[in-house]
Formats: C-alpha cells, structure tokens, sequence
C-alpha cells in the first residue's frame, strides 16, 4: 500500500521542507515504541543510526548531529557501529529486523542525504525493531546545503518526538551573553547560537556592557539590558537585521529585567527610581508604561504564564527573596516558596505546569523546579553559584549559568534533564551566562 | 535606610567630626585654576597649598582624599557611622565645589542573583543620594545607577573581597556647558 508524496507541512523558515515519504509496508500500530520520561532510574533506549546513505561527506556530517542531538538528552544509547552486522545496501532496501535484533538495537534511523549544488535533501525513516515495523511515516527534508544542521535537527526532533512522546526542541535557538576580559571589568556582549552551541552569531559589539537577553516567543526578536546610555536600560533587538533600539530612556529611572509576554505584544520589566525597584509593563510598539506592584520592597525579575494570564516574579517584602504570583492586571500576590533559603530569577514553564528558579541555601546555589503553586519543589543542581534558568522550548531541560569561583573564576551555560539527571556544560570555546532559549524553529 | 528620627542629630555630630578630619579652609579668595569650570558660579575654597594633590577642585582630590567609596553590610543598605563621615566630607566637598555633579554607582556582591543585585545596588546608591541631599547637595546634581555584580572592586569568592564590593562609589565630574 504506497501513497505518493504527500506535502505534510512547510518549514518555511531558513528553507527548510519538510515531505511525507511513501510508508513502508507496515502491520497496524497500536502499541509504539515508547521511552518514558519518569524521575525513576531509565535505562536508555538503544537506537541504531548506521551510516547515512546518499553523497558520504555530507551524509556523514548529518548522521552525527542526529546521533550527537539523541545520545545528548542522556534518554538514547546508540549501538556503536563496529557492533552492527547488517546495513541495508539502499535506503529503499526492506529492513532485516532480525539482524537489529541481535544487536540489541530497540530502534533503528535510516536515512538518504543528496547534495545537489546549494541545496541538500535528507530522507529518513524510524524503525520499531522490537515489534517489527516502521514507526510513523518516513519524512523528506530539502533545505539549503548551508543548512544541513538543521535537516538534521529536524530529523533528531522527529525521532525523539514519535519516542518520547514529548514536543521536540533540537531546532532551536540559544541567546546568551559572551563574557570577556578580567573578572573586575568584564566585556559583555550578546550572541546567539543554535542549541548545541553552534553556529554563533554576534548581537552586539561589546562596546556597552549588556545583561540578560530573552527572546522573544517567536525568536525574531531579543530583549536586554544596555548601559550604552551610561545607565541600564532595556533595548529591543531584531535578530535578522541585528539592529536595535532603546525601549526606555528615562534619566531618573533604571529599567532592566525585561522579558516577552507569550504572544510577544507585552513586555514585563523591573523599574527602580528613588531606590525602589518594582514591576512594570509595556506595549513594545509605544513604550508606554504602567506598574504592577506599588511596593517598598524589591519586585524583580518577573516571568509570564504561558497562557498570558498570571507573572510569577521575586520579592523580599517579606525580609527575604521569594517567589510570586500575580495577575497580569497587578493586584494582590500570592507568595509560591517556603523554604529555607533565598528564591529568585523565575521562570514559568512553557507547558505552563512548572516554574524554574534559583535558589541561594547558606553558602551553595541551586537550580531548582517547582508546580506553580509551590507544591513538589524539587533541586536540579547545586554549586557555588548556579542561576538563571531558561526552558527548553518544550519544558523538559532547563540551561542555565554556573559561575566558578574566585579571581579567576568563569560562567559556562549548562544544561539538565528536569528529572535532575543529565546534567551537562555546553560545549563552547567561550565563557558565557545569562541563557535564553528561543522557540522550536517552524 | 536611614532612620529619619536620628538623622539630624548624626548629621550635627558628623559635620563636626569632618571638619575636624578636614584641613581648615584657609581663607574665601577663589582659586584660580585654568581647568576648573568656574561658569556654574562655583566658588572654590580649598587651599592648593595644602593636600598631597593640590588642587581640591578635581575629581581625583575627591576620590583620593574625600573618599568615594562606603561599605555595606550583607544584604544592607543602611549606612553606618564609617559610611556617614565619608560622606559628610563627600557633602562638604560637592557643597563647596559647585560646579561638579555625581553619579553615585550601587554595587552588590556576587552572591545573589543579578537581578536583585541590580535592585540592590540601586538601594545603596539611592541611600547615599539621600544622604548627600540631607547634608546639602542639591538633587539635581546627584544621579544613581547600579552595576548590580557586574563590576566587582575585588575579585577573590570570599567575605574579604565581598565586603569590599558590597559599595557605593561616587563619582564626581565637571558640569559640562548649559548643566
């Protein structure tokens, strides 16, 4: 039973397409091959990703990020090739589910990558060794050749989608601050990479020293903090263009701490005149700003729901930092956190159901989950100085900032599963802090 | 903060014991210095005889021997009885040098997040403006800003360089024209 080529959905973006392949002839599936995100010990899902087919260098490069983006997440074990004892001689070639089973292979990607002058087409397919079929269709991506990353975190995002059962997030964007020159004067500018920590592009110059860029929902856009007016103020950049402008400039007032409502047409900040800091909010397109909280204590940090409803933010009104929920009109807060220990820099999941945070416990920091009604706190990290989480687009790691300590001490951007597991430095030849994570890329 | 109740009664016991840390102006003639911005009206008291500097009328006199800095406590933003005579003689310095502004830069250590420590930081700052007008200094001269943790005096992960970045640094400049 062959179907033709059926357009299933567009990746428009960086010209990435994505097509339906013909299905396998296959049994009805009514069990898939599933792992399950649980906070018990897992036992890796072990996958076998044989060489790519079709031109070998770029096939090569593509197969790699797909094994790199899957074993990453700590949830897959790929079967080392020396172990492999069959690979099909084509990519159309029937599957010996049997020869996979003697590996111990419990799935199984195949896939054809074609170069064809600027332009790359990567065809893969999934396969659920244990029962013996494919799992889901197989899928056509064309993209440009300077975009073969991405084809392969397409590809990667397709199979931990069908075997997690979770949203993807491997076609995603990182902004961050790069951290430069002596502890005491460091130059700070913004960057942004793709999630594994490649291809980095410049924001800005490092002429002005800049703190904590967010994204905006749809990854066009980045909110910051600039002192390029010699007093901190918040600046909205256009990625494409990496062009800016300042969205406050009042000269008695500090404005930092910005970050996006979740349809990208509010802005929550921190203001501070007099020395009282509280939380505000914008319309991007006029500047025009109210507050929300009318307090002599310090509010700051705030982070929208998901659904735009509620800002979860920090502050010590009551003698010390701790979280709260507010609705997006103002209004009375509820306090969220009781622990011991000072709470700050929250973030609201985007599933909604959970907020990240960090956590100073006497001397030691953590990073740190919790349901948004302070119930489950659970800590994901500790060290000297952890801070600063931002979600995974689909809410199942959180990156964050670990600092070293002393004269010479460096931020490097981490990431962890928020089962507590898999906690891992990204791989960069710079120190860097102050993540956020962009969307899963369309 | 400041307890406001106690303040005048400081500030009378202060402003005697700076005079008295001070070297006595010696007389009213106005010293004639090529690079001091007299255009504000300012009229400069200082004696260029005396001090390691000279000249009173520059911003590294107040740095160097006014004091620009004052200490805070963790977490504190009140200001003690070492941080209240620095900035008497910070007060009798911007009083009697018209012509120059301040910014007054909040600092945090780097315990804490960056966020508070911004908020922090423009706490100590905002205390000190609040002194420094007590004593005098008219607020359109005085600016605030915090550097939060980003810009530590020392940089060792301990309480003997934490307790020095825990500040509030004034820094005087000259009034440019039409200010």
């Amino acid at each position: 039973m062959f179907r033709p080529l059926i357009l299933a959905s567009t990746f428009l973006t960086a010209g990435l397409a994505a097509t339906v392949l013909p299905v396998m002839p296959a049994h009805a599936q009514d069990e898939p091959l599933r792992i399950e995100i649980t906070d018990g010990v897992i036992e890796p899902m072990s996958i076998a990703i044989p060489a790519f087919h079709g031109d070998e260098e770029v096939a090569a490069k593509v197969r790699q990020v797909v094994a790199d983006d899957l074993t990453g997440t700590g949830l897959f074990s790929e079967i080392p090739a020396e172990a492999q004892v069959a690979r099909p001689g084509s990519f159309a070639e029937p599957v010996s589910y049997e020869d996979w089973r003697a590996v111990d292979a419990q799935a199984l990607v195949t896939a054809e990558v074609r170069q064809m002058g600027e332009n790359i087409s990567v065809r893969f397919r999934l396969f659920d060794v244990i029962s013996g079929q494919p799992q889901g269709d197989g899928m056509q991506f064309d993209a440009r050749a300077a975009d073969w990353r991405r084809a392969a975190h397409k590809i990667a995002d397709q199979v931990y989608a069908r075997l997690t059962g979770e949203r993807p997030y491997f076609d995603s964007r990182i902004a961050f601050v790069q951290e430069t020159g002596p502890k005491s004067a460091r130059i700070k500018r913004i960057g942004v990479m793709d999630y594994d920590g490649k291809n980095t592009l410049w924001m800005t110059n490092g002429a002005s020293l800049v703190l904590a860029p967010k994204f905006s929902p749809d990854g066009t856009k980045i909110l910051y903090t600039s002192y390029d007016s010699g007093f901190p103020q918040i600046r909205l950049l256009d990625v494409a263009t990496v062009t800016s402008r300042a969205l406050t400039q009042d000269a008695q007032a500090m404005s930092f701490s910005p970050s996006f409502g979740p349809k990208g047409q509010s802005i929550v900040y921190s203001r501070e005149q007099g020395g009282n800091t509280d939380i505000w909010l914008m319309a991007p397109n006029t500047g025009a700003g109210r507050p929300l909280t009318d307090a002599p204590s310090i509010e700051t940090s705030p982070s929208f729901s998901p659904d735009g409803q509620r800002i979860v933010f920090e502050s010590d009104r009551s003698g010390s930092p701790q979280l709260y929920i507010m609705g997006v009109d103002g209004g009375e807060p509820v306090r969220i956190s009781f622990g011991d220990g000072r709470y700050g820099s929250p973030v609201w999941s985007p599933k909604g159901d959970m907020i990240a945070f960090t956590k100073q416990v006497g001397d030691r920091f953590h990073i740190g989950i919790m349901r948004t009604d302070g119930s489950g706190e659970k800590m994901l990290t500790e060290s000297f100085l952890d801070e600063g989480p931002t979600w995974a687009p689909n809410g199942r790691v959180v990156m964050f900032t670990r600092v070293t300590p002393g004269g010479n001490g460096q931020p490097r951007l981490h990431s962890v599963d928020i089962t507590g597991r898999n906690m891992r430095p990204m791989n960069l030849d710079f120190a860097a802090s102050d993540p956020s994570w962009g969307p899963l890329m369309q | 903060m400041i307890n406001a109740a106690t303040k005048p009664a400081l500030l009378m016991a202060l402003l005697g014991l700076a005079a008295c840390a001070q070297p006595a102006p010696q007389s009213a003639a106005p010293v004639v210095d090529p690079y001091a911005n007299t255009g504000g009206g300012a009229v400069f008291q200082g004696n260029v005889a005396t001090g390691s500097l000279g000249n009173q009328a520059t911003a590294e006199y107040f740095r160097s021997e006014v004091g620009d800095t004052v200490l805070f406590a963790a977490d504190q933003t009140t200001l003690d009885a070492d941080a209240r005579a620095i900035l008497a003689r910070q007060a009798q310095w911007l009083n009697s040098h018209g012509g120059f502004q301040a910014v007054v830069q909040g600092h945090a250590e780097e315990t804490g997040t960056r966020e508070y420590n911004l908020a922090l930081g423009a706490r100590r700052a905002s205390a000190v403006q609040e002194y420094l007008v007590a004593e005098g200094v008219s607020p359109g001269r005085i600016r605030t800003l915090s550097f939060g943790k980003e810009r530590p005096a020392a940089t060792c992960s301990d309480e003997s360089c934490w307790s020095r970045n825990r500040r509030a640094v004034t820094v005087v400049s000259e009034a440019g024209p039409g200010a």
